[in-house]
């Protein structure tokens, strides 16, 4: 598929928006304002974007513990996001669940949660839902390479088939599981031919590749509304930082060097700029400016989430069995 | 007023309700639609509404839990069933990690609507797998519901309820009340999802009572009000939350309180109530609380081990009798003796041939 020079831009800009505020959330992570584990998706954001470029805010996606980039390529609201992770009462989950919990019903992001592979069958359920109910709507689950070894993805694979579901999968395959290398983990077969004897319909390709991504995406998205049934993405790519952390973790050892800048040269942002620069597709003033657009949105996303208040302690028990039932104490 | 419909019949009856009410509730299991459905609870619903919203389901209870949680956020109302609570334990995760915290995790952004029906085995040698109990397990964590009602007219009306409920709901059926036939409505009502229910009025000492350990309580009752024995039993009905409210009320009147349920004593249902009436009421209390429930061990298959593992109405008698300091006459031993009645024991009645 031949995408216009302005989706490529789009693209550009929501990767760059995404390692932005991913970088600034890694600056200021040591001043201990943001009080939660963060698994920051830093060299992955080709994929987050590429498949979201071919949603519509009424199609629904489902996370998992590295969900930033999700829920900003799907549209999800930047200030609630930093707020949240701040543990702010005007986070998108009011401080109740930190960077490892966002939503944004707004745009169907419908959560991310961080026990792995937990959300995917509640996906397979929004597509359920979406069938019964006659509704035009693709379901899309995001999850890694890790995820592939719980059991429910496999029984989620073996439902969603059986009901030729509108469901998308997206395996962001970064090769590892926190210091677990994929050997350590799975034997030596590729992840996609268990989902295609499934009879789901697989596709693979380079993560890091924006315009890849998106142009498979466009086609998966088409197939489903065409009743085509399931879609399995698989895209390799690569974590640059630590699993969980704004740091680095070179010193442990666990990765050679060589693995990591090999990774780092494939840059999807890097590369993507380098293509619109060299292309002329934009000017380099074109890109200042799309800069400092995406730093100013940042710091005023900063401002607002350190101003805002902490959640109100009168609150700890809104939302509970307990409020409704009038049984606090004992 | 009918009252020859059967436990089973009002679980189907408020199923078929809610599913006529409403387009957004389903019915799924591994069963639901096949001959036997779920103990006759799902008999003809695939007719009247539909393969579509009446699903059988694959062997992979926590995908599919997750699956109806996921149907719930975007706007469904599963009942999904499991014929025996030991398979539920399989979806601990989905349950426990999405369905239960999902709406205080997202400050209210959205509700899990689920009911998960799980039944209680025993007899016929269901052993160590077909027979457990868990409400302690699930009442044990924030923003379940977990009811277990008894009879007949309470199955109806607190599964309504809780299809009814945005919330997640458990609700634990004993095999062994699916026959029981009582007074059931045709006409839709509710029974709230929190409150215990006085099943006999008494003043001697209150009797406490968990799903099928209430039929216990009650024929003893009976029994003990023949010999001038007053017992007030209170069929809990619910698990989580739980109505101790009630227990202390009848507790002020009597003084004694035994607590019998299905499952293991062990930091079961029957120590969390223990507990909040002795904090709240120790002073009503004349002895401490006394709780009959399973030994902390697996279930035995044999039936010759199985009698003595699950405790009948004449155990339980023999506890009130020392709680009373009434001596044991001979009197009582025929009491006893009828309570007990001659076996076998391993069945819910005698004539009853399955399916288990």
């Amino acid at each position: 598929m031949l995408s216009s020079k302005n989706d490529l831009i789009n693209h550009f800009r929501s990767m760059l928006r995404i390692r932005r505020v991913e970088e600034v959330l890694a600056e200021r992570y040591p001043e201990g304002e943001m009080r939660c584990p963060m698994h920051l998706c830093i060299g992955q954001e080709a994929i987050a974007v590429g498949v979201c470029s071919a949603l519509n805010d009424f199609d629904v996606v489902f996370s998992n513990h590295r969900a930033h980039g999700h829920y900003l390529a799907k549209g999800g609201n930047l200030d609630r996001m930093i707020a949240e992770i701040y543990c702010r009462a005007t986070g998108c989950c009011g401080g109740r669940g930190g960077s490892m919990h966002l939503i944004d019903l707004d745009v169907g992001f419908k959560g991310s949660t961080p026990i792995v592979g937990g959300t995917i069958p509640l996906a397979v359920g929004a597509a359920l839902a979406a069938k019964i109910k006659g509704l035009s709507q693709v379901v899309v689950a995001f999850f890694g390479d890790g995820a592939f070894e719980e059991g429910v993805v496999h029984e989620s694979l073996n439902f969603a088939a059986l009901k030729d579901l509108p469901l998308i999968f997206v395996c962001e395959n970064n090769g590892y599981s926190v210091y677990s290398n994929l050997e350590e983990r799975q034997p030596k077969r590729l992840i996609s031919p268990i989902p295609e004897a499934h009879g789901w319909e697989v596709y693979s390709g380079d993560g890091n590749d924006v315009q890849a991504v998106a142009d498979i995406s466009h086609e998966a998205v088409s197939r489903t509304y065409k009743g085509k049934g399931p879609q399995f993405l698989e895209f390799e790519t690569y974590r640059w930082l630590e699993h969980c952390g704004p740091n680095d973790d070179d010193h442990l050892g666990y990765r050679s060097a060589q693995e990591l800048s090999t990774w780092k040269e494939k840059c999807p942002i890097l590369r993507t700029q380098k293509h619109l620069l060299d292309e002329r597709i934009i000017s380099k003033s074109e890109l200042v400016s799309i800069q400092d657009s995406i730093e100013r949105e940042i710091q005023k996303a900063f401002e607002f989430a350190q101003s805002s208040p902490a959640p109100a302690p009168e609150t700890l028990f809104h939302f509970s069995n307990l409020e409704e039932t009038k049984c606090v104490t004992t | 007023m009918r009252d020859d419909l059967t436990y089973s019949e009002a679980i189907r009856e408020a199923i078929d309700y809610c599913m006529s009410q409403d387009e957004s509730v389903f019915a799924i299991g591994e069963g639901v639609p096949d001959p036997k459905a779920i103990f006759g609870t799902t008999l003809g619903l695939r007719d009247k509404h539909g393969a579509e919203r009446v699903l059988d389901m694959p062997l992979s209870e926590n995908g599919m839990t997750g699956v109806c949680i996921g149907s719930a956020l975007s706007g469904m109302r599963p009942i999904l069933m499991h014929q025996r609570a030991d398979f539920a334990l399989l979806s601990i995760d989905q349950i426990i990690n999405n369905a239960a915290k999902w709406h205080y995790m997202f400050n209210g952004e959205a509700n899990t609507p689920i009911v998960i029906r799980m039944m209680v085995g025993r007899g016929w040698g269901q052993g160590p797998q077909h027979s457990n109990s868990p409400q302690a397990l699930f009442a044990h964590i924030p923003g379940l519901k977990v009811i277990m009602p008894t009879n007949p007219h309470d199955a109806k009306g607190m599964l309504i309820s809780a299809i009814e409920d945005d919330g997640p709901v458990i609700c634990i059926e004993h095999r062994w009340t699916h026959h029981l036939k009582g007074n059931v409505p045709e006409e839709p009502y509710r029974e709230p999802l929190d409150k215990a229910r006085i099943a006999r009025e008494g003043k001697d000492v209150t009797i406490a009572a968990f799903s099928y350990m209430t039929i216990e309580a009650i024929s003893l009752a009976e029994a003990f009000k023949k010999q001038g024995l007053s017992i007030e039993v209170i069929d809990m009905r619910s698990a989580s939350p739980i109505d101790h409210e009630t227990v202390i009320q009848s507790v002020r009147k009597t003084g004694h309180l035994l607590i019998l349920d299905t499952s293991w004593k062990t930091c079961g249902i029957s120590a969390e109530l223990s507990a909040r009436v002795t904090e709240k009421a120790f002073k009503y209390l004349k002895k401490p609380p006394l709780r009959i429930a399973l030994p902390d061990i697996p279930t035995p298959t044999s039936s010759s081990l199985a009698e003595d593992f699950y405790p009948t109405a004449d155990v339980i008698g023999r506890e009130i009798l020392k709680i009373l300091s009434v001596e044991i006459s001979d009197d009582w031993e025929r009491v006893f003796q009828e309570l007990r009645g001659s076996g076998p024991f391993d069945v819910p009645y005698l004539e009853f041939k399955g399916p288990f």
